[in-house]
């Protein structure tokens, strides 16, 4: 019976793994196996084994600054898109009384996000920029003289894009997470003299938590795997890690950029793994 | 879409929404075409292609040919152009320059006319990707201008900074891997557009004329400068700078020594730090956009996007930044057009025809209407009009309006191009864009600049 229940296993499996094994997992050992290569300088790569690519970013200052940058847009992205995705799946769930019209304001967040994401960021390009419509608004009502530019193509602008492009994976698994408290257990909580703090802290933040950690996993992955938003919203006056292993592959050393991305590679799969030591995650799909 | 940015996007416009504007001038070019495409044919079917044209026409129609390569470069326009008189089908794709070479070299077999610059060429050549193009077959090549055939023009020697066209163009034996130094049998590739890159700025908010390098990193322009971040070129337009400014004399701009880059990039972490640059662009529309938008009013900035500034009825000059006390010039670049290895019999025939017809004239007048050159003037003059031809080779003022390719009106008539004739300005070319042996230091060091 027990080979039998194995076979059966194996063939539930089969559909995702011939997806997997193809496209995820043979490129990764690709990308693995070329970062311990080294370059001709032309293109090619050379066959004998080496840890010098390595060595060059475990001991490059480069590497430290732009880690730096990375993880500051990162943990800053984070918390704004958390504090803005909480109150609105607690606002969603806790104060709007008709299930179908939370379902519809709910809806209604996702709407943005039926445009692309360029789109999205580059419109906040004449919205920020030293003529646009913030700053020449400020100075029709007198409240400042000269344009404001830390607006735009700078750290401030690179946040609020990605704020702007990231809270609604914080929304969803929050609403989804907040949706299944049992709204008796609020109700007694206030029957029993609890304050409204009170339940936040003891109720709805903790039944919340693994919402929370799913939505930390979607905005953490995609703002450390990325370069786009940060080259163009702080006007080139920033880097990330992404972006450098790009330059690197556009002067074709395949073997540098490999290894730096196996480093991010790793990094960011050991911050996914410490998020999900905190959350039972199969028991959020499921239940 | 990809999320890659298209780092050197210089595109020549938009095909489809101004096609329209242009359609009137368009019919009589057309009309003008037909009669030129029928004498290139009768040419061709004199010529060494053997089977053309009336087995031909049956035989190529369903050839596909795939240009490939950065946007300023492989146009659209161009390519449905070539499709019409030729007779077969020419696919135009557009890649980011990194994205191209990477493409080229690491999936030749999804190319078959690579668009190269003169350092890729170098790189594909070195790898084996492509194969030598038969100069005996190029019917325009004795009229090739000779900065392409000797490396002058006008008895001016192009200077070698970088990496010239001139110096990648040719190699010994059609599988040779090292180029040869001057013309042989076969080439690499075929030049099909260059220019001539400088600063662009604003005459209203910077106050006066600027011809030189230096006023880009001027602390007067503190908070107000750009420069172009795409590191193998940004690099140049910086070392100009310095250069121009006194600060160091480099041994060759376009393949500096790793202290020469330290230096370079050193002072553009010093200016970085001091708030001088408002940004770096690195496509054609973020640096249209930085200048109207008034956040940049000086930048290194390409031709069609200074002319794309004007449109909008915002001033902006081309800066003439000719070679003065052996500093200054200008940036040149040349993109050409290589056969890939793997292309034989009907198909590498038809890439024959297709090579040809870009020296025969309609590409090398459209491309000077946005203000790059043909490397076979003598050609693209027929299919100019000599208002054209006065504006854009000559440097007159220009007799009557001018427009752009698509029939979008761009200069009043009168006025003059920025930085002279094509003469004046090519001969004051003082390097080309290159990569740099110390490539790979100098790309780290590039992006200390910009995590700085």
């Amino acid at each position: 019976m027990a080979a039998r229940d194995d076979a059966f296993g194996w063939l539930y499996i089969s559909p995702l793994m011939l997806v997997l094994l193809p496209f995820f997992v043979a490129p990764i050992l690709v990308v693995f196996a070329a970062s311990f290569m080294q370059s001709d300088g032309f293109g090619g790569i050379i066959a004998s084994p080496t840890l010098q690519n390595y060595v060059d970013i475990f001991s490059s200052g480069l590497t430290l600054n732009l880690y730096y940058e990375t993880v500051k847009f990162t943990l800053l992205t984070w918390l704004f898109s958390l504090i803005i995705g909480f109150w609105v799946a607690y606002f969603l769930v806790f104060h709007i009384r008709s299930p179908l019209l939370a379902i519809g304001l709910f809806l209604l967040c996702t709407v943005p996000f039926w445009t692309s994401n360029i789109i999205r960021m580059i419109s906040w390009i004449p919205l920020l920029g030293k003529e646009g419509l913030i700053n020449m608004a400020l100075i029709k009502i007198g409240f400042i003289h000269e344009p404001l530019e830390f607006l735009l193509f700078s750290g401030f602008s690179v946040v609020v894009a990605y704020v702007h492009q990231l809270t609604i994976f914080m929304i969803v698994p929050i609403f989804n997470s907040m949706g299944r408290i049992d709204k008796r257990v609020v109700e007694a909580a206030l029957d029993a003299g609890a304050s409204r703090f009170d339940i936040m802290r003891y109720i709805i933040l903790p039944l919340s938590k693994n919402g929370i950690a799913l939505g930390t996993i979607f905005v953490v992955s995609i703002v450390m795997g990325d370069f786009f938003v940060i080259k163009v919203m702080s006007g080139g006056g920033s880097a990330s890690v992404v972006g450098a292993l790009y330059e690197d592959v556009g002067v074709l050393q395949y073997p540098t950029a490999a290894a730096s991305a196996v480093v991010l590679t790793i990094l960011v799969t050991l911050i996914v793994t410490a998020i999900l030591r905190t959350v039972d995650v199969r028991k959020e799909i499921t239940r | 879409m990809s999320k890659t940015p298209d780092s050197t996007g210089k595109p020549a416009g938009n095909v489809d929404t101004k096609s329209r504007a242009g359609a009137k001038k368009g019919a009589s070019r057309r009309s003008f075409l037909k009669a030129g495409g029928a004498l290139l044919g009768g040419a061709a079917g004199a010529g060494a292609i053997t089977g053309f044209p009336t087995i031909w026409a049956q035989e190529i129609k369903d050839i596909e040919l795939r240009h490939v390569g950065v946007s300023y470069s492989v146009v659209k326009a161009i390519g449905d152009q070539a499709s019409k008189d030729l007779g077969f089908k020419v696919t135009m794709q557009n890649l980011d320059t990194s994205a191209a070479i990477n493409r080229f070299i690491t999936q030749p077999d999804s190319v078959d006319i690579a668009d190269v610059e003169g350092w890729q060429s170098k790189l594909a050549t070195k790898r084996g990707v492509l194969q030598g193009i038969e100069v005996k077959k190029i019917k325009e090549f004795d009229s090739i201008l000779p900065i392409f055939t000797k490396g002058e023009l006008e008895g001016h020697k192009i200077p070698r900074q970088g990496i010239s066209p001139y110096e990648a163009m040719y190699i010994s034996k059609p599988t040779d891997t090292e180029l040869h130094e001057g013309v042989t049998d076969y080439m690499t590739f075929l030049p099909q557009v260059y220019n001539a890159d400088s600063i662009g700025y604003r005459p209203d908010l910077v106050g006066h004329e600027v011809t030189e390098w230096k006023e880009l990193i001027d602390p007067k322009f503190k908070g107000k400068a750009a420069i172009l971040d795409v590191p193998a070129i940004g690099i140049m337009d910086a070392a100009l700078c310095f250069e121009s400014a006194g600060l160091i004399t480099y041994g060759n701009k376009g393949n500096m020594t790793k202290k020469e880059i330290d230096f370079t990039c050193d002072k553009l972490i010093e200016l970085k730090k001091s708030g001088h640059f408002r940004a770096t662009w690195t496509t054609f529309d973020q640096s249209v956009q930085l200048m109207a938008a008034g956040e940049v009013i000086i930048q290194s900035m390409w031709s069609p996007a200074v002319a794309a500034v004007r449109v909008k009825e915002i001033p902006c000059i081309y800066a003439p930044v000719n070679v003065k006390n052996g500093k200054e010039g200008y940036r040149g670049w040349c993109n050409g057009m290589a056969l890939m290895k793997h292309l034989s019999g009907k198909k590498l025939d038809a890439a024959y025809e297709y090579l040809n017809w870009y020296l025969s004239g309609w590409q090398g007048a459209f491309v000077s209407r946005y203000g790059y050159y043909s490397p076979v003037p003598s050609t693209a003059k027929k299919y100019m009009t000599e208002t054209e031809w006065a504006y854009w080779y000559e440097g007159k003022p220009a007799p009557g309006p001018i427009s752009d390719p698509y029939g979008v009106p761009m200069e009043k008539a009168g006025t003059v191009r920025d930085g002279g004739s094509f003469v004046k300005r090519v001969t004051n070319i003082s390097c080309w864009n290159t990569l740099m042996d110390e490539a790979a230091y100098m790309n780290k060091r590039w992006n200390d600049f910009k995590v700085a």
